[in-house]
């Protein structure tokens, strides 16, 4: 761009009045394109060739284009402001400057920890066809590679689907710093706000920290490849020492809120298998851990996405343009590349749902029976409150507990007119009815039609049938999968067993470490429809190599339906339900229990979402969405005034707005 | 920015464009443009639009074509290790030098709103052209302190980004992170300790840590390559730096790092110093004395003027000076040693002779191209007196030692009249305002000043200066080392002032260039034309008119020894070829050195662009030699197994005359 703009101010003087005369006297038989305009234009402005005028166009599009660019630049950087002062009323004080003017300063250092898809993946090492992308980003930034050569995108990012490491050859390793995270897209920030506003009081390189890690492996992996847990450890307990020994407050995000559960276990234990910390390392070094959206027991958008790699986002895409995606025009067979891809991921495995029917509610009821899907009506519409209550014969309760069922009357019908036919002895035929997509791993190839039906015929999964489900239909991904991570409930925490560490990110079969004076946090959002449960259909098309797919014509007349395109809809972030973010510090961790046995404090801090009030606002400072969730003010005011020393009664104990409490205690649990 | 313009064209031109052109048949449209509408603007739309369609197309052509096999690079060493079987073995940590860190912002000025966590430092510099006060005013340190001025943090950029490209395309580290990355290195086992290089070593501890966080850099490193000690890179002012590291890691809390005696012995394995400024560099001191060196008093001899005067009100020296003063670092890098290593009065090393042969040799391609014509035997008879540093007019540069003035600085007083009548010149900070001309003028008379004298005379002229940086440096040579004074930190940095850790099995490399012309002394004059408003505030200014008429060592006021350009071979040689070597009282465990030199051979075209060969101070980084040595080391080589000493110039010979108690 900037080439091209010096070009233009030095040339146009010079070519547009000489250019006409001159250079048809002095040299009239030129080449034959800009000779024949210069020629038809000396001739009294002649004709006006078709070139010409495209010239022109091109050449009045560049100068309007550069005089917005030039005007934008000039501009002083406080007109947007001024504009949305003008517009919304005077904006509230970012956090930081607020909290600086009153007098909080420095204290903690902070650990952030991104979570899955947020963290930058640059290129070590490649295959040929990435030549030129050294230390490039593959993964973050601009995504430029994906469009250039997205064959070759996808098998960087591809990991070895039998080891869950780097394939042969290629080494594509987690960019490390704050740039890791900070933005994830250029302009689509993550944790660039929270950063800015922690400058404000006094952060900088040395008492903030981002652990970057390869979020496509599995937990213990990060360590054995990479050696990133013990890199965190080593700088933790660098920034502890190096600020006058004052504990760090850790800030884990999405997935990265597992990963830290795993840390904790991990640090704790002996040297083989752990960083050998003693049992006393998270008492000396954690202040507290201030998880921001975590799916402490998984996201039910993990289950669409390894069983037919789509979510509410695609089904809705399908729901528009039928067909558009399944085709094979441009043999891209995005969704298929795209599955291959996520499957020999380990860590999308880890935000599978846990606990299973306990958790999530088994085929007649689940803990959120009831919930109306309001959400953000509410406002508008006045009647919904009596709708909850007296109206709730009148809206079919959904089943929130039937995760995966197929066909709409299905997902509806009482209990005991389901009957199931058992799938998981169903042998798998030989024969595929589409050969085609051989050159496609997703595993489904080699289960047959036989099996195919037999999954469909099962009707309903529950959450622990969804695992049994993802056993069968892809076992190679799961045999690796359940080396590292487990989805159960443990009956007795003592148990030898627990010392694995594919354990360690499950709260629900770990301890917390017993440190009474540390604190843990759960901050969300709420107020968004969240996925919970979807509605399947097979998949007929005999282009698709995916048999099945969202019933994405399954809606509910009703306006306050939770049933959306073939997915039911709960509260949240729009990612995590409530159920999963807030259970663990609001119920089975709360007071001193099996799984929290030093009795550490646990506070739950929801966020309502209310969206940006116009364009201007950007992503909002309000809002509860599960990234956009970062730039909430009331949030980021939270987690600096911890940092800066407050601790949870200080900056008001819980703080709640959706039903969590009374779902939490539905749930029946030994804790 | 091209291809969404390039969108922009396409979706319009068919929008509007055709079916213009489809109803209005084509001969109604020149018509249009026939009557008088054909007008300026219009052509000079056109004339843009076709430059930009050409543009486009040459540039689709020039992605789109096959790089010729031509033109393709040669097998860089990583590759060709790789195939040999060389892989990682030792962590390597990169140690950045002066000015090629970038820095960033994380809390300013009003004036420097939006530019949070923006690189103020490094990259493509914007910020200069567009806010050029602003960005002064954040780049300098508080005078008094060395540190922040109050509201202003600037940081440096941390991790390999922090140096491995010091603007875009101007590779400082980048080639060699590319080559390591090719046996095998990444994140894991490969480090850049990225530090404020305008900071005091000591300092840098002091506000960032950065030294602590070295450490446990190092030791997390150490154990989690399966206990393999790691080799250390330090490039230019990285070398000094990474020698106060090592002092103070072992010196006990709370003043060192309290890594305990054996650290050094246990952790590192090599360290390989690129370009290093052991004993400092002259350049320092024309820093420092006018913020001037060879570039500038060359343009200044070009158009005498320009830079004097003060169109625009920019005054753009005064500035600099302002800024670099501030700067701690700069002192780290004057001449240590005094007249025992850079000679006095009257001695004169003998540093010009391999310098003078590679000159030959390279004459076309450098900026003595008219000196073909030198009789050779010209330097034999008035040997360059190297001795003086500093000397006012050419004169007191050749006449012998007893006919210069005898000037005690240090007796003379700073007088209190400030003698600048002149208020517009005092926004400047400049310590030179408070000097009277009377002794500014004594100061310049005829005399010379030596390496050691050169900083009476910078005391002189900086006081506060000088008196800040000191408490952080000292230039001196030790008598006896283990003299209790010499645990004081400022000590630290100089190899002539500290022993080098107990590490028997350690190894201290020096790769450096030679073959180009370095700066090594000055012939300076009195500006003597006070500008129009106020006198300029730098009395001092290097006489770019002198040059040696038939001494090819002189040129624009500047006499040149052989070095990498900014090095000279005695300051990055002396201490491997000589002050270290076997078991000397600054290396009391007998420690290996190595000096592996490498002759500077431009490159042979443009397409080369910097060189595969090149010696000079920072394109040194690119040289394939260089870099397959580096590489050989963090492999597990040792310095027998790579070739041992490798030796150009005339280190080797210079080592032996300078005469210090080893």
């Amino acid at each position: 761009m900037p080439l091209i703009h010096r070009k233009k101010p030095q040339t146009p003087p010079s070519e547009e009045v000489v250019a006409p005369d001159e250079d048809s006297q002095k040299k009239p038989p030129h080449e034959s394109s800009s000779s024949s305009k210069t020629h038809k234009k000396s001739n009294g402005g002649g004709k006006w060739s078709c070139v010409d005028s495209c010239c022109w166009f091109i050449g009045c599009v560049c100068v309007t284009w550069w005089f917005l660019l030039f005007l934008y630049n000039a501009m002083p950087a406080s007109f947007p402001q001024y504009v949305t002062e003008r517009i919304t009323g005077p904006l509230p004080d970012p956090p930081g400057v607020k909290l600086k003017k009153e007098g909080l300063k420095a204290q903690h250092p902070v650990v952030f920890i991104p979570g899955i898809v947020t963290g930058g993946l640059e290129l070590w090492e490649g295959k040929q066809c990435a030549d030129g992308l050294f230390r490039k980003r593959l993964w973050g930034g601009t995504f430029g590679e994906v469009y250039k050569r997205p064959l070759c995108w996808v098998e960087h990012m591809s990991l070895d689907n039998e080891t869950g490491l780097d394939p042969d050859g290629i080494r594509v390793r987690a960019v490390s710093g704050l740039v890791a995270a900070d933005y994830f897209a250029p302009g689509y920030f993550v944790w660039a706000v929270l950063i800015a506003n922690l400058a404000h009081i006094g952060y900088e390189e040395k008492n903030m920290y981002m652990a970057a890690y390869d979020w496509r492996l599995s937990f213990q992996n990060t360590e054995v490849r990479d050696q990133t847990l013990s890199r965190m450890k080593s700088n933790i307990e660098l920034m502890v020492s190096t600020n006058g020994g004052k504990k760090a407050v850790i800030v884990p995000h999405s997935m990265g809120v597992l990963y830290f559960l795993h840390f904790m276990k991990w640090v704790e234990e002996p040297a083989p298998m752990g960083g050998g910390g003693g049992p006393d390392w998270c008492a000396k070094y954690i202040k507290a851990v201030m998880n921001i959206g975590g799916p402490f027991l998984g996201v039910p958008k993990a289950v669409s996405g390894l069983f037919s790699a789509e979510a509410k986002d695609v089904a809705v895409a399908r729901a528009i343009a039928p067909g558009f995606l399944d085709t094979d025009i441009f043999r891209l067979q995005t969704l298929q590349h795209i599955m291959r891809m996520t499957r020999t991921w380990d860590s999308t495995m880890s935000m599978l749902p846990k606990g299973g029917d306990t958790i999530w509610g088994g085929l007649d009821w689940s803990p959120e029976k009831g919930h109306t899907c309001c959400g953000k009506k509410q406002k508008r519409n006045e009647t919904c409150g009596e709708a909850g209550e007296n109206g709730v014969s009148k809206i079919k309760p959904a089943n929130y507990g039937r995760m995966i069922s197929f066909g709409k009357e299905i997902a509806e019908a009482a209990p005991s007119e389901i009957n199931n036919i058992d799938f998981r002895g169903a042998v798998k035929g030989q024969s595929f009815p589409n050969h085609t997509c051989r050159d496609v791993w997703t595993e489904y190839h080699d289960m047959g039609i036989a099996g195919i039906k037999a999954i469909a015929e099962y009707k309903v999964y529950t959450a622990d049938a969804v695992i049994d489900l993802l056993h069968y239909v892809a076992p190679k991904m799961m045999a690796r999968g359940s080396a590292h991570f487990s989805y159960g409930i443990a009956d007795d925490l003592d148990d030898p067993k627990y010392k694995d560490p594919k354990y360690w990110s499950n709260p629900l079969e770990t301890k917390l470490p017993n440190a009474p004076e540390m604190e843990i946090y759960s901050l969300y959002g709420v107020g968004i429809p969240t996925e919970r449960a979807y509605v399947y259909k097979l998949n007929q098309s005999p282009d698709s190599c995916i048999p099945f797919q969202i019933f994405t014509s399954a809606h509910e007349e009703d306006e306050d339906s939770c049933l959306k395109a073939g997915v039911y809809n709960v509260d949240g972030d729009e990612t995590v339900p409530v159920l999963s973010a807030g259970y663990m510090c609001a119920k089975a961790w709360r007071g001193k229990t099996r799984f929290n046995p030093s009795g550490i404090k646990t506070y739950v801090r929801e966020y309502n979402h209310s969206p940006p009030a116009n364009l201007l606002e950007g992503r909002g400072t309000q809002s509860g969405a599960h990234v956009d969730i970062m730039g909430n003010f009331a949030l980021i005011e939270d987690i600096m005034r911890v940092a800066a020393g407050g601790n949870g009664s200080e900056i008001g104990h819980d703080q709640v707005y959706s039903g969590i409490y009374e779902w939490s205690d539905r749930i029946d649990l030994k804790l | 920015m091209p291809p969404l313009l390039r969108f922009r064209k396409l979706s319009f031109s068919e929008d509007t464009v055709n079916p213009t052109a489809k109803q209005q048949t084509t001969t109604e449209k020149p018509k249009r443009r026939r009557a008088g509408r054909c007008s300026c603007v219009d052509s000079c739309c056109w004339a843009i639009g076709y430059l930009c369609t050409a543009w486009w197309l040459l540039l689709f052509l020039y992605h789109s074509v096959p790089v010729p096999a031509m033109l393709q690079a040669p097998e860089s060493p990583g590759t060709r290790l790789s195939r040999d079987g060389v892989k990682a073995l030792h962590p390597v940590i990169l140690v950045p030098g002066i000015v090629t860190g970038g820095l960033e912002l994380w809390e300013g000025r009003p004036c420097a709103e939006g530019l949070f966590r923006k690189r103020l430092w490094g990259a493509s510099f914007t910020e200069i052209l567009r806010r050029p006060l602003c960005w002064l005013e954040h780049l300098s340190l508080d005078s008094e302190t060395g540190l922040d001025p109050p509201g202003i943090r600037v940081r440096a950029v941390p991790g390999l980004v922090a140096a491995d490209y010091f603007v875009p395309c101007y590779f400082a580290w980048a080639v060699l992170i590319e080559n390591l990355a090719k046996i095998g290195y990444e994140g894991k086992n490969l480090h850049m300790a990225s530090y404020d290089w305008r900071l005091s070593f000591h300092n840098t501890e002091v506000r960032d840590q950065s030294l602590s966080r070295l450490k446990s850099k190092i030791e997390l490193m150490y154990a989690t390559n399966g206990y393999k000690k790691v080799v250390v890179v330090p490039h230019s002012m990285g070398a000094i730096y990474f020698l106060h590291f090592l002092k103070w890691v072992e010196t006990p809390l709370p003043d060192g790092g309290g890594g305990g005696p054996g650290w050094c012995a246990k952790h590192v394995k090599a360290v390989v110093n690129i370009g290093p400024a052991f004993l400092g560099v002259p350049k320092a001191v024309s820093n420092l004395l006018s913020a001037e060196g060879k570039d500038m008093a060359y343009a200044r001899s070009l158009a005498p003027g320009l830079l004097d005067s003060e169109l625009l009100k920019l005054q753009t020296l005064e500035h600099l000076m302002r800024m670099s003063h501030s700067w701690d670092s700069i002192v780290s890098l004057l001449p240590k040693g005094g007249e025992a290593i850079w000679g006095d009065l009257d001695s004169h090393t003998k540093e010009g002779h391999s310098f003078i042969d590679s000159k030959r040799k390279l004459s076309q391609s450098n900026l003595h191209r008219q000196n073909d014509s030198v009789r050779p035997e010209s330097w034999v008879k008035e040997p360059a007196k190297y001795g003086r540093f500093i000397a006012f007019g050419k004169r007191a540069s050749e006449v012998p030692s007893a006919q210069l003035n005898p000037l005690n600085i240090k007796e003379l007083l700073r007088s209190d009249v400030i003698s600048n009548d002149s208020t517009s010149c005092r926004q400047f900070w400049s310590e030179y305002s408070e000097i009277s001309r009377e002794s500014i003028v004594k100061v310049a008379e005829n005399t010379a000043y030596t390496a050691t004298t050169v900083l009476d005379l910078l005391r002189f002229i900086a006081p506060k200066m000088m008196k800040r940086a000191e408490a952080h440096f000292s230039h001196g040579i030790a008598e006896d080392l283990d003299d209790p004074k010499y645990g004081h930190y400022k000590y630290w940095s100089n190899p002539l002032e500290t022993k080098l850790p107990d590490a028997p099995e350690m190894e201290m490399y020096s790769l450096y260039g030679v073959g180009i012309p370095t700066e090594r002394s000055y012939i300076y004059k009195l500006t003597t034309t006070p500008s129009s408003k106020c006198k300029s505030s730098i009395p001092f200014r290097i006489d770019g008119s002198v040059d040696g008429d038939d001494d090819i060592y002189l040129k624009g006021g500047t006499r040149f020894v052989d070095g990498d350009e900014s090095v000279p071979v005695i300051s990055a040689g002396f201490m491997c070829a000589k002050g270290w070597r076997g078991k000397t009282r600054f290396n009391p465990s007998g420690m290996e050195t190595y000096v592996r030199e490498y002759k500077h051979k431009p490159p042979g075209s443009l397409l080369e662009s910097r060189g595969m060969e090149s010696g000079s101070h920072v394109d040194i980084m690119g040289n394939v030699g260089l870099i397959e040595d580096v590489l050989r080391i963090a492999s597990g080589a040792s310095g027998q197994e790579i070739g041992g000493d490798r030796v150009y110039s005339n280190v080797m010979k210079m080592s032996e005359t300078v005469s210090i108690k080893l």
